[in-house]
């Protein structure tokens, strides 16, 4: 039991939406579409709901082909961004209607629907209006509607987007737990990597349409495949520096040199692009092996107990993740010391060259 | 001070805004002689028996009728045409889509007396003169328009991700649209039908020219009877009373609605 696409793709009007994507969706797996915004995850999440038509390949579910088959006809769940409910009908009734469409008998509806809202703590409202309700609520009752027709795919288009700070980390608490229960195959979309983080499963990173890799999420996360992959998923984005190998010698940015030992050792002598997360960045040196670069700073952000800093090193833009408060002045000259361990090597393709010491070792 | 300075104002204004009706409703329960020979503030001698003229005989009330019969088979044809063109103009695009909404209200925007001729020649040619539908057809031709530009508006304001999550969930489309979709945009449809009822209901020309007896519309009788035996002043304002009741009536149910209507359903 799996979703397969095959060589899908989309192209509208000329424009390439979904470049042709090929991949495995397995029975009973969390799957996390991460991509910033207009990277195709809608796009690719429509066409495995059968909303849209492929241009091209084939989407196979169980083995059998459904390319051509009605949305009516398979047996899909979907959860928007914006709340979408039947605001016509009370909560009870939204969560009943697909069971009533498949023509069940009302004992059976009514135990399901109360044991879903129950899951999703909706007993108290399932009498009222779903327009009534919070925004949480509202999107509660549309995660219901999607769950109780016991779905084999259910598709969840960052449905937390539209909620509030406190609600969506409530409400995304209890995705994995639901996820648990239901058995289907869930796909989740989000532009945040620490969402897909938590969530755990398969990550599939979209970039302008294109799955640059799939995988299970800590390690496409830990061994991105190529630079897009990795600056996909990083929040704040990855930093890059140009480097390159001679001897037993790396150099970065063309001031900073480290011993080419470790994951370096392997690599021919050439140019790389060398790339390292915000947080492995550090205002201070604990280890003899850092290297160290010296930056302009340009703003601080000071978000309670740590401190992002923008940073100017020759024409590359960076951002600093450190903790503690820091006040320092805007447009001075800091010294920021990076662990060669935790940096990631790309070849002039963009391909990962060879992957950062710690990432290997975890 | 102030309270009572526009106190007075809107007491002013609405005395101003009432005037011609209230005269109306005065003439009705006066005599013909009352209303020829004197001027009165109050009917002097009531009467009701103008009313009575009207209810009473076949030749005054049977305008009501068939005013009424047209104007509900327009309303019903005008909304059952202009659903689901309205409908398609908001969920999809298609070739010359923004000329043909445009055009659309070209229709509406020509004046009846263009139209007058053509339907007459047409109707009495086709048999269909002096029919209700014929009148009902006629009043289509701006009523489609508006209602299908009211519908749309209002169907604009629902997200197209409720259809979606409609199919999604095992509705098919008529079934979708009955039972989902309708009820979303109820108010939008009371609102057109009663823009479809207020424009078929005042509109005298082509209802007078497509009918001569059967399906004659109270307008028309109205304008008719003018001349028949002098001016029977009471009974016309007994029958300019009723006539202005079913628009009241329907305007007061919609009330709430009307600025959307008129704003074609783009606010």
């Amino acid at each position: 039991m799996a979703l397969e696409l095959q060589a899908v793709s989309r192209v509208v009007k000329g424009q390439v939406h979904i470049q042709p994507t090929t991949l495995t969706l397995e029975k009973g797996t969390m799957n996390v579409l991460l991509g910033p915004t207009s990277s195709g995850k809608t796009s690719l999440m429509r066409l495995m709901a059968g909303l849209d038509a492929p241009t091209t390949g084939r989407l196979k579910w169980h083995g059998q082909d459904v390319t051509g088959v009605r949305v009516q006809d398979r047996k899909v769940a979907m959860v928007y961004q914006q709340f979408i409910n039947y605001p016509a009908m009370s909560v009870y009734d939204n969560i009943a209607s697909p069971l009533r469409l498949m023509g069940k008998d009302r004992a059976e509806i009514d135990r399901a629907v109360r044991a879903t809202a129950e899951m999703l703590k909706l007993t108290p409202m399932l009498a009222r209006k779903p327009l009534e309700l919070s925004g949480g609520q509202q999107q509660r009752c549309a995660l219901a509607r999607a769950l109780v027709k016991d779905a084999g795919l259910v598709l969840l288009d960052e449905p937390l987007a539209n909620l509030d700070y406190k609600l969506r980390e409530e409400l995304r608490a209890e995705i994995p737990r639901i996820f648990e229960e239901s058995g289907a195959i869930f796909v989740y979309a989000t532009t945040e990597p620490e969402e897909a983080l938590l969530l755990g499963g398969n990550t599939a990173t979209l970039w302008e349409g294109r799955v640059t890799q799939f995988g299970p999420t800590p390690t496409v996360y830990r061994q991105p495949a190529d630079a897009t992959t990795a600056r996909v998923f990083s929040d704040p984005p990855m930093n890059f520096v140009s480097c390159f190998k001679e001897g037993h010698r790396m150099n970065f940015g063309g001031t900073a040199n480290a011993p080419a030992d470790g994951a370096f050792a392997a690599l021919p002598d050439g140019r790389y692009t060398a790339g390292f997360r915000a947080n492995h960045l550090h205002l201070n040196t604990h280890s003899g092996t850092a290297v160290e670069f010296r930056c302009t700073l340009g703003v601080t952000e000071i978000t309670g107990s740590e401190t992002f800093l923008h940073l100017t090193h020759g024409s590359d833009r960076w951002v600093g993740l450190v903790h503690g408060v820091h006040d320092l002045t805007a447009g001075a000259e800091v010294s920021v010391w990076l662990d060669p361990t935790h940096v990631y090597i790309f070849d002039a393709e963009g391909r990962l060259a060879a992957p950062a010491g710690y990432a290997m070792a975890a | 001070m102030r309270l009572r300075g526009s106190a007075f104002v809107m007491t002013l204004y609405l005395l101003f805004l009432l005037v011609p009706i209230y005269w109306l409703v005065n003439m009705s329960f006066k005599t013909n002689t009352e209303i020829t020979s004197t001027f009165t503030l109050f009917p002097a001698n009531f009467t009701i028996q103008n009313y009575v003229t009207i209810l009473t005989d076949p030749s005054w009330y049977m305008g009501y009728v068939n005013s009424i019969i047209y104007v509900t088979m327009n309303v019903v044809i005008s909304l059952t045409v202009a659903l689901p063109a309205a409908y398609a103009f908001s969920r999809y695009s298609f070739m010359g889509d923004k000329h043909l909404f445009f055009w659309l209200l070209t229709n509406r925007m020509a004046p009846p007396a263009v139209f007058a001729l053509p339907f007459f020649q047409l109707y009495s040619s086709v048999g269909l003169f002096d029919t209700h539908i014929a009148v009902a057809l006629a009043h289509c031709l701006f009523n489609v328009p508006l209602a299908v530009w009211i519908l749309e508006g209002f169907m604009r304001g629902v997200p197209k991700e409720i259809d979606e999550t409609a199919y999604i969930d095992g509705y098919s489309f008529p079934k979708f649209f009955v039972k989902i979709f309708m009820p979303l945009i109820a108010s939008g449809i009371g609102v057109a039908a009663f823009f479809c009822f207020m424009f078929s209901w005042v509109e005298l020309l082509l209802s007078r020219t497509l009918t001569s007896v059967n399906a004659k519309p109270i307008a028309a009788t109205m304008t008719r009877t003018v001349s028949a035996s002098g001016m029977d002043w009471g009974v016309l304002a007994a029958a300019g009373v009723l006539t202005i009741i079913p628009g009241a009536l329907v305007i007061y149910f919609v009330r709430n609605y009307i600025a959307k209507g008129f704003a074609l359903g783009r606010v």
